[in-house]
């Protein structure tokens, strides 16, 4: 039996074809939804699989719709395919691959909480994406599964593709409604949560791709049978995006609990010859950076293992480093990227990153000593629990565990910079 | 009067079409990749046009443009390269992807090539990290992937261009329905971070061999 | 009334409404929790994380739902783990905030050791040096040094130009948006936004022209750092040098509480100068906002080189300087030789007690006393107008108001807001004008009507009224209302209070007066009468034209014939020759003119007798608003010497000719005036002075929470009734309106705009720039039909004679309609037809 429920499109040939998808099953949980079941219904089925965010948060994605303020309309879906965390590919393939699932999940859940407009926020860069799914759209219009009266009953919807235009932060899911309200992407103060007030102020849900392409599955076959996969806690199939050092990057469906060690090396084929794991980041540039000894390498993957080696899950995007690679380096990536991406609205993450990235240059250009050491971890740590959204919090995980847990990695860059000469004797050192 | 409606009526009339009436300044950002089209930024005169049409202020408009990095104020060459060089990329060669590059274009990260045509930018993470090096190209077509790039296929891309099409273009192995999943092995030096001076000498010494190619 | 919360804040307990925000709880019992982003004023937005504190509450028992308490039967309080913001967090039953903990305290020393990272340590040189919040918070909670290197500061523009009045250094803004929000919640006007993100976060202006908005020197309050500084201020001095004095605005009916700034200087020969003007907290009046004429224009006018300071006598056809005992005693002798035939002709800048002793001085001689005003209505106002206890900032839903024939913004830009805000409450807002205006945004009700039938128009929405309180004349019936009109006055009727303002679009003095007439009769049919937040206001055309309607000055429509047959014509605050070259005619003609007066206007030119007067804020006195309150004004500089008060100079002219004056003191004209005047009976300089409490909380240590704007220490005021509230009968009386013919053509209309070359405003340096030359505004199809296209210099032709104007195309004017700005070099006062010519050159 296959362990397929997201990347079907591997099995089966042609299954972004509207026919293809109807054939296997496609739109079946949606018809049954909303000609049998009543919207209720249907949010507490999900709630019953114990299907949890994929964005990152982990959030339980039936409590979220169940919030869903009824005494407020319209009410508006937006599906967050702003993909854009370092490390993390995996809606993008399941928009390109398997994109009926992810549309009918969409509409399944726009009518769990009868939205009649839902909205697909796709990263600027998903332009070709974007063109893509604006023709199942119409395809699905076409076939009667979208507009006035679908199948004839008092339901109807319409889909919208919304473009961003390049801004991580847009991923953070008030901030992508504000910039679908044609505004700067930047946070808003939460609470109000979005199903309370979101897009326009209206009552809102806001759930990611991965996310929602489990629903249909959920609806067609119930969420006694979700719940056979993945752990207690954490039901289901998780797409795991390996990258970095490893020999066979790519997205990997497995159940939520597959260890760290089968990832890399069942699946990504293990590292190139004579390398070894050094670190591990599991939730993209926003981790904390994991010691890749044996015992971590066995930790099984879910919400709650990840966080006693001392990282989280997140979207599951998993960053292999081998051991050629300085932390020092790592980090430095890191804090371009969260630099260059902080909206600015906030003065810790604004100014902080904006900090950090220059101690961190100035570490690597040679211009740092013991000092600029303790002032960047000390600045990482201001910066935490200060921010009005996670991004501030994420800049500083690597930065935080990178130097506690690989301080001789920096060590060896200031020592380094005190004695230019001699490059060689800190490579040997490393080796 | 205004111009970009009267040049993009029918466009523009499907954009608002999809927020409700009294929403029209959602339709921003699509107006906005609609002024860009053609000349490859967005002029002063666009603010005040998208203003009009919806109903906002100029400042409202410009201050979109400077928040997202998909919108230019300023021209840049016919095509924009934009290659990734996040974490996860830099892991898998794509600083010095983009170094040789650049050193075979004869110009910085940033700059355009005198003729005009490309500008090379560097990036953050597309969503492509198993399939780096790679770039998107954004021009008047739009935004496209190339995925799974050397430096020769991408000044492959650059002559197509320069010689209007003239020579093949790469595949931009597009997208992925249905595909196994293909990755691009490790390159051979991987050595990343440890000293400046061994990443550079590498890299200048593939440049060198690189240059010789193309000659 | 919303419920009580009770909490603890740095273990003093606070009882405050449910929803109050913790950094407000904490104001309204003494405690200041360092912002910067946040401003009472507007909507939290929790960027600056400056007002991070610690909060417990209560833990609660899961299955019984109650809290759960310790051995000693206290509740137990959870603290988060992470500090929260005081400014976003409502308060919640048994909280306990905490302060001054150590973790507080080390939150704020990281926030500001973040802020300082890009912020340049200029204070010796920054304006805000000494009133700054970001300096008196670093060094009350900042960390004594910077950890980040000098050289790795950015390097940003220092003098960059959001518009002519506000400059911008982008290296001391600290992005609290205040500025932004400030312009998008408040104003409405969004022309400065962010752009860019992260560290290159900045304030910018893609708007053309930039940062022009009428209210954008309170950006420059409300910003707690030096960043956004204004043109007159700026390097003008130390804050600390500066010492405050109280006053009130003279350029609108608005009545602004504002206060200047100022400190001796040697090269005004060691005498006090005005350095700046700030507003002052009055939140039934202005709260704490200013328009710019009032920040630019509201004092330069006094320090102005052409100012009169010696009397002049005409002789031998010449005006020379004389005496004022020789000048008051030819004045006091041709007046009384005048009398039954004196006409006094007086200008609404006056205080209340200038036009007390001026009215006495005329009676007393049996003159006329004519008040210098192109709108009418002032005794329905007194009569009609807001009852005592008005406020505008309270209205909001269930309330309704109707702004008529008024570009509001231009004629009284702080009611703009005022009215705005109260349509941003939910208030039900009905503009009614022949052209789109910008209130016409925020407006529930938009109503056009051709210009001069703004009487029908009110008409026709009160035959849209099914109210059987009163018998309707029978030629009401033919002013039948359409759709809108129906819709717009039921809500009117439906509201629960209800206020019209009429104004100054398209005014002449008959028609304002018809309209003001319908317009109470509107009020009275909708029971929108009597009691606080209803009635009537007039958008007069200067800060105490209420005031001399008060006192029994009334205009004319026969000046021309006034003027030319009286025996002596004393022209007080009042140019009638430079208004009107008609008038200069008719001036020519009587027998003898005395002007009293500011300037050498074009009638003092003509005048047989100039009296040098005294500037506003050269003296005391009251204004009385438009909305019928009674405010003090207070000396803040001297006078050049020579000047008097108008009261004086009118006692003394009195006294002279034989009337018993007060001439001593401000003070006591206003005794006298409150014991005869029967509205103001009681009044007192000292009851105008007295205060209470005002929330927000202002002005004091902390002026990083409100900003610059001072505390209102010196007086709020007395509102009066109006005799609707004093009895509750009143008589209604119609008129119908009389039918007027227009004529074909082009159909001239005088408009009023913020800036013009009134004498108080063309002296004022920092507004020189954005006073234009005369204009008219058409249409475009007005303007293809003349042929004409924008900015061609133009003649226009009135009554036969030809001005100089610039043409500007506008589309929001109607067709064949001519708009022509008073004040601005072409006199026309009331509905008439005009013609265009090319220009034969170019208007200079």
């Amino acid at each position: 039996m296959s362990t397929f429920l997201l990347l079907r499109h591997r099995e089966i040939p042609n299954l972004d074809q509207l026919d293809v998808y109807r054939q296997h099953g496609g739109f079946e949980a949606f018809q049954k939804a909303i000609t049998t079941l009543q919207p209720k219904e249907v949010t507490d089925e999900v709630k019953a699989s114990g299907l949890r965010g994929r964005g990152g948060a982990g959030f339980p994605t039936g409590m979220k719709w169940s919030f869903i303020d009824n005494n407020n309309w319209p009410h508006y879906v937006v599906a967050n395919a702003d993909e854009s965390e370092p490390g993390t590919f995996k809606d993008r393939e399941i928009m390109e691959g398997n994109p009926y699932q992810f549309l009918e999940g969409v509409m399944i859940c726009a009518y769990a909480v009868q939205a009649q407009s839902a909205y697909i926020y796709l990263r600027g860069e998903f332009w070709q994406l974007a063109a893509e799914l604006d023709k199942r759209i119409q395809a699905l219009e076409a076939a009667g599964l979208l507009g006035d009266n679908i199948l004839g009953t008092n339901f109807s919807l319409r889909l919208y593709t919304h473009l961003g235009a390049g801004a991580y932060i847009c991923g953070e899911e008030t901030a992508l409604l504000e910039s679908l309200e044609g505004k700067l992407g930047q946070p808003r103060l939460r609470p109000p949560f979005p199903p309370s007030y979101g897009l326009y102020g209206k009552p809102t849900i806001v759930n990611n791709v991965e996310t929602l392409t489990n629903v249909p599955l959920i609806v067609a076959r119930g969420a006694k049978w979700y719940k056979t996969m993945g752990t207690e806690r954490s039901p289901g199939t998780k797409i795991f995006s390996l990258c970095g050092q490893v020999n066979k990057p790519g997205n990997y469906e497995l159940p939520l609990g597959t260890t760290f060690r089968e990832l890399i090396f069942t699946h990504g084929g293990g590292l190139k010859d004579g390398r070894k794991v050094k670190a591990i980041m599991p939730a993209g540039a926003s981790s904390s950076i994991i010691v890749a000894t044996e015992e971590a390498l066995d930790t099984p993957m879910d919400y709650e293992n990840t966080q006693k080696v001392g990282s989280v899950l997140g979207s599951a995007s998993v960053i292999v480093i081998d051991d050629s690679v300085s932390m020092e380096w790592v980090i430095n990536k890191t804090l371009h990227f969260f630099k260059h991406e902080s909206c600015g609205k906030c003065t810790p993450c604004r100014e902080g990153t904006y900090w950090m990235m220059h101690i961190s240059d100035r570490i690597s250009r040679g211009q740092a000593n013991e000092e600029d050491l303790e002032t960047l971890n000390d600045v990482a740590l201001n910066i935490q629990g200060k921010c009005l959204c996670a991004l501030g919090e994420f800049s500083t995980m690597a930065v935080v565990t990178g130097i506690e847990r690989f301080k001789s990695d920096f060590e060896l860059r200031l020592a380094q910079n005190a004695n230019p000469e001699s490059p060689e004797t800190v490579l040997a050192a490393v080796d | 009067m205004n111009l970009l409606y009267e040049k993009y009526a029918a466009e523009i009339k499907h954009i608002l079409a999809k927020y409700p009436a009294d929403q029209k300044r959602s339709a921003v950002m699509p107006l906005l990749y609609l002024a860009q089209q053609e000349q490859g930024y967005i002029q002063k005169q666009d603010l005040q046009m998208i203003a009009e049409i919806l109903d906002i202020s100029a400042t409202d408009v410009g201050s979109i443009v400077g928040f997202y990095t998909l919108y230019h104020d300023h021209p840049g060459g016919k095509h924009r390269l934009q290659v990734c060089n996040d974490l996860p990329c830099a892991l898998r060669g794509a600083d010095e992807f983009l170094e040789k590059l650049c050193e075979n274009l004869g110009v910085q990260v940033g700059e355009t090539t005198p003729d005009g045509l490309v500008t090379i930018e560097a990036v953050m993470c597309l969503a492509g990290c198993d399939r780096a090096p790679l770039f998107q190209v954004q021009d008047a077509e739009g935004i496209r992937y190339y995925e799974n790039q050397t430096v020769e296929t991408a000044l492959q891309l650059v002559e197509h261009w320069r010689s209007d099409g003239a020579t093949p273009a790469p595949s931009p192995l597009g997208l992925r329905a249905g595909q196994e999943k293909s990755s691009t092995p490790l390159p051979d030096e991987t050595v990343t971070g440890l000293s400046a001076e061994v990443r550079d000498e590498t890299a200048s010494d593939t440049a060198a061999t690189e240059t010789q190619e193309t000659d | 009334m919303a419920q009580l919360i009770s909490l603890m804040i740095d273990d003093k307990p606070v009882k405050v409404p449910e929803g109050t925000l913790i950094v407000n709880a904490a104001k309204k019992v003494g405690i200041d929790i360092p912002v910067f982003c946040y401003h009472p004023k507007m909507e939290p937005v929790g960027m600056c994380r400056m007002c991070l504190v610690e909060i417990g509450r209560p833990q609660i028992d899961r299955e019984t739902r109650k809290p759960v308490l310790d051995e000693q039967g206290n509740p137990v309080i959870q603290f988060g783990p992470k500090l929260e913001t005081a400014c976003t967090t409502p308060v919640s039953e048994g909280m306990v905030v905490m302060g001054m903990s150590d973790k507080v305290k080390k939150g704020r020393q990281d926030i500001l050791e973040f802020l300082l990272t890009s912020h340049p340590l200029d204070c010796p040189i920054c304006d805000k040096g000494g009133e700054c919040p970001l300096q008196n918070l670093t060094m009350e909670h900042g960390p004594g040094v910077s950890r980040f290197l000098y050289d790795e500061k950015m390097h940003l523009a220092k003098h960059y130009p959001l518009g002519d009045l506000i400059l911008l250094d982008r290296e001391r803004c600290i992005q609290c948006g205040r500025c932004v929000r400030f312009q998008d919640e408040i104003v409405g006007e969004p022309v400065i936004g962010f752009e860019q993100r992260g560290r290159s976060l900045q304030i910018e202006t893609f708007s053309d022209p930039g940062f022009d908005s009428y209210y954008s020197g309170n950006t420059t309050d409300i910003c707690p750092v030096g960043a956004l500084t204004t043109t007159d201020f700026r390097f003008g001095a130390r804050p600390w040098e500066l010492k405050p004095v109280a006053s009130v605005c003279s350029q609108c009916p608005v009545g602004c509480n504002i206060t200047y700034n100022i400190r001796r200087e040697a090269r005004a020969g060691g005498r006090y100068v005005i350095k700046r003007v700030l507003p002052r907290q009055h939140e039934e009046v202005n709260e704490i906002w200013i328009c710019d004429k009032a920040r630019f224009a509201g004092y330069q006018y006094a320090e102005s080189p052409e100012r009169l300071t010696r009397p002049m006598l005409r002789r031998n056809g010449e005006l020379v300087e004389s005496s004022w005992d020789e000048a008051l005693q030819v004045v006091a002798e041709r007046f009384k030789a005048a009398t039954g035939g004196l006409v006094t002709y007086a200008g609404g800048r006056l205080s209340n007690e200038d036009l007390f002793n001026l009215k006495q001085l005329t009676e007393g001689l049996k003159g006329q006393a004519i008040l210098k005003s192109s709108i009418g209505g002032g005794v329905l106002v007194a009569q009609m107008g807001v009852a005592k206890g008005t406020d505008l900032g309270k209205l909001g839903a269930g309330d309704a108001i109707l702004v008529i024939a008024s570009d509001l913004q231009e004629e009284a830009p702080i009611w703009w807001l005022r009215v705005k805000q109260a349509a941003d409450r939910g208030a039900t807002l009905i503009v009614v004008n022949p052209r789109q205006t910008r209130l016409d945004r925020f407006a529930t009700h938009t109503l056009r009507y051709d210009y001069g039938s703004e009487t029908a128009t009110v008409l026709a929405m009160i035959n849209a009224l099914e109210s059987k309180k009163t018998r309707l004349p029978d030629w009401l019936a033919k002013y039948r209302p359409n759709r809108f009109q129906t819709a717009a006055a039921k809500a009117f009727a439906g509201a629960k209070n209800g206020i019209i303002l009429f104004g100054q679009e398209g005014m002449d003095l008959p028609r304002s007066q018809e309209l003001a007439l319908a317009c109470a009769n509107l009020l009275f049919l909708t029971d929108h009468l009597g009691s606080p937040n209803n009635g009537l206001i007039g958008v007069w055309e200067s800060a105490n034209t209420q005031g001399a309607w008060d006192m029994g000055f009334r205009p004319s429509t026969e000046l021309k014939e006034m003027f030319s047959s009286a025996r002596a014509v004393y022209v007080v605050a009042a140019d009638p020759a430079g208004d009107d070259p008609s008038l200069a005619d008719a001036l020519e003609q009587s027998e003898f003119v005395v002007v009293q007066e500011l300037f050498l206007t074009s009638t003092a030119r003509l005048a047989d007798v100039v009296l040098p007067v005294t500037a506003q804020p050269e003296r005391e006195g009251t204004y009385t608003t438009g909305e019928r309150r009674v405010q003090r004004f207070f000396p803040a500089i001297p006078a050049p010497g020579g000047v008097i008060p108008d009261y004086e100079i009118a006692a003394r002219i009195g006294e002279r000719s034989g009337l018993k004056m007060e001439n001593r003191a401000a003070s006591l004209v206003f005794a006298q005036l409150a014991a005869r005047v029967s509205d103001y009976e009681g009044l007192s300089y000292r009851s105008l002075a007295e205060t209470h409490e005002q929330w927000p909380i202002i002005g004091r240590d902390d002026l990083y929470y409100g900003g610059t704007a001072y505390e209102n220490t010196q007086g709020l005021g007395v509102q009066l009734m109006p005799s609707s509230q004093k009895r509750k009968i009143f008589q209604v009386n119609w008129q119908e309106p009389p039918v007027r013919v227009s004529g074909k053509g082009l159909l001239g209309v005088p408009i009023t705009r913020l800036y013009d070359r009134g004498a108080t405003v063309t002296p004022s340096r920092s507004l020189a720039s954005r006073v234009p030359g005369p204009f008219i505004l058409v249409n475009e199809t007005t303007a293809q039909k003349l042929d004409m296209h924008n900015d061609a210099p133009v003649q226009l032709m009135l009554a036969g004679s030809a001005y100089s104007a610039m043409l500007r195309v506008d589309t929001a004017v109607p067709e064949s309609v001519v708009l022509v700005p008073r004040s601005l070099g072409i006199p026309l006062s009331e509905l008439q037809p005009v013609d265009i010519r090319v220009a034969e050159t170019t208007p200079a």
